[in-house]
């Protein structure tokens, strides 16, 4: 037996976050992801593993590490000038307090990065960006922005980010902040007292398709360290467990949220993305517009959802072919769905093979294996009552 | 963990267990422990010919794919249809959960496998404790 992990390891210098003997305490099997040494998932003889860990989050509560995230502040009387400079959502709609999924372009319309827009203050704002793409976003953005009279600092190591995520993150959270969290509406940032430390930013934000909240405090590992095993006691009562990537990427996958490599990269653009709803054309000057406008009405692959209907699990890269055989297209991610309980992906295909119901296969070892064309996002968490 | 000494291992993480000419084949708790929740397994059908040191098959978990590599070489008289649709089994019972049993073409390919003694600390060195 040899393992072939589906995310390649990279060959640079490792870099860990301030909770990463905190992780390896608890017996996490540690994976390189992005130069990062992150915990993938904890040991299934404390209850976890990528399964239990991604159905804690869907039925009840888990956390994560999320501090190899990076953090850029734009601050000044530009800022959102800047901000709608260099991002394709509409920045202006921000109240003060208020969040956005959004995402940085190149002059071709496709992806440096996609990102939280964070509206912290009147001229303040805060951009959530990916580990793998921290300095490459930084040079970015502040390249980019310097016609603006506002500053831009990179506080991505000034933070240990920590998700808490699932139905029952609110209730966790609540007992260890002075902040009312159900005046806090999805995607709306406040400030609070959490385990003692003051002024804390706690965004409900996260990457799992489900309720939850990100909160950024000081990155010292002893600080880190105690507020994670604070929440984990916060927590029992509700069954929370620590979550690895491995649900990460299981949870963002049901719920047909983009990774940067995979759905999105400086090769495809918005539109095959699927990425509409957080484009908007109607305002002017970003970097970026003037490309889609052109790529609009061309697009030659569009991102859809597949379920295998056949025995096979897609996996990233595998290859998608139409039903006499012939190569089509490509899965950019693909896993069992644990909360599902099916085997799904995301693919790129010809528009003529988007529509919801058209079978397809996937190479899977040299054999096809028969798919087919799903409604997305596979996973949708239910309404609150 | 104890390994269990009634048979052998492989640097790949496989077991057999020989009984007379003919041997079962599975994936150690080292293995299973270090795939993860185990997902699908894809086996050989019956008549197939395993060659020692040739993919056989493949177990995947949430996350990795991963190729199951023959102990010994011989033809695959039955497999375990269990682990089809139960593949969970290999990691609540990694030792009990054969994937196939194999006439052996020769018996004494597996003097060269490791013993459960030797095998535990080959895991131990591999995994740097």
């Amino acid at each position: 037996m040899s393992s072939v992990e589906t995310t390649p390891a990279t060959a640079t210098a490792v870099r860990k976050t301030a909770l990463n003997a905190v992780h390896r305490q608890m017996g996490a099997k540690m994976v390189d992801f992005n130069g990062w040494d992150m915990p993938v998932e904890y040991p299934a003889a404390m209850g976890c593993g990528i399964i239990n860990e991604h159905m804690a989050v869907r039925t009840g509560v888990g956390i994560f590490d999320v501090s190899h995230m990076g953090d850029i502040r734009l601050a000044g009387p530009k800022a959102l000038d800047a901000v709608q400079h260099i991002s394709m959502n509409d920045a202006s709609r921000l109240a003060v307090g208020q969040a956005q999924y959004s995402a940085l372009l190149y002059p071709q319309g496709t992806f440096v990065d996609d990102v939280i827009v964070h509206r912290l203050g009147e001229d303040e704002y805060l951009l959530v960006i990916n580990a793998g793409t921290r300095e490459k976003d930084f040079n970015w953005v502040r390249d980019n922005t310097r016609q603006f009279d506002c500053a831009v600092e990179n506080l991505s190591d000034d933070f240990t980010q920590i998700a808490i995520q699932g139905p029952k993150g609110v209730e966790v959270l609540q007992k260890l902040t002075d902040a009312d969290l159900s005046a806090v509406k999805f995607y709306w940032v406040t400030r609070g007292t959490i385990c003692g430390l003051r002024d804390i930013l706690i965004a409900r934000t996260g990457y799992t398709a489900e309720d939850g909240f990100e909160i950024y405090i000081p990155a010292d590992e002893a600080t880190s360290a105690r507020v994670w095993n604070e929440i984990l006691n916060a927590g029992k009562e509700f069954g929370v467990v620590p979550c690895g990537l491995g649900a990460r990427n299981t949870l963002r996958l049901e719920g047909k949220l983009p990774l940067y490599g995979h759905e999105i990269s400086d090769t495809i653009n918005v539109w095959e993305a699927g990425l509409d709803r957080f484009c908007k054309m109607e305002k002017t000057g970003f970097i970026g517009r003037a490309a889609l406008e052109k790529a609009a009405p061309g697009v030659k692959r569009t991102l859809v959802g597949l379920e295998m209907v056949e025995r096979g699990i897609a996996r990233d890269g595998y290859k998608v072919l139409d039903d006499r055989g012939s190569e089509i297209g490509y899965v950019t991610s693909g896993s069992p769905a644990p909360f599902l309980k099916k085997n799904i992906a995301l693919a790129y295909v010809p528009p003529e093979f988007a529509a919801v119901g058209t079978a397809v296969k996937v190479e899977i070892r040299g054999q096809s294996v028969g798919a087919q064309v799903v409604p997305t996002p596979f996973y949708k968490r239910p309404k609150k009552t | 963990m104890a390994y269990p000494t009634d048979r052998k291992y492989t640097k790949e993480h496989e077991w057999i267990q020989a009984s007379g000419t003919t041997a079962t084949v599975g994936i150690t708790d080292h293995a299973q422990e270090s795939l993860g929740d185990i997902v699908f397994v894809e086996l050989p059908k019956v008549g197939a010919e395993l060659a020692a040191g040739k993919t056989f098959g493949t177990v995947e978990s949430v996350k990795a794919v991963s190729d199951l590599y023959a102990p010994a070489s011989g033809t695959v008289t039955e497999t375990n249809g269990d682990l089809t649709a139960s593949p969970e089994k290999v990691n609540t019972d990694p030792h009990g959960s054969w994937m196939v049993k194999i006439a052996l073409k020769n018996a004494g390919e597996l003097d060269s496998l490791l013993s459960a003694a030797d095998y535990e600390k080959f895991v131990a060195e591999e995994s740097g404790h």
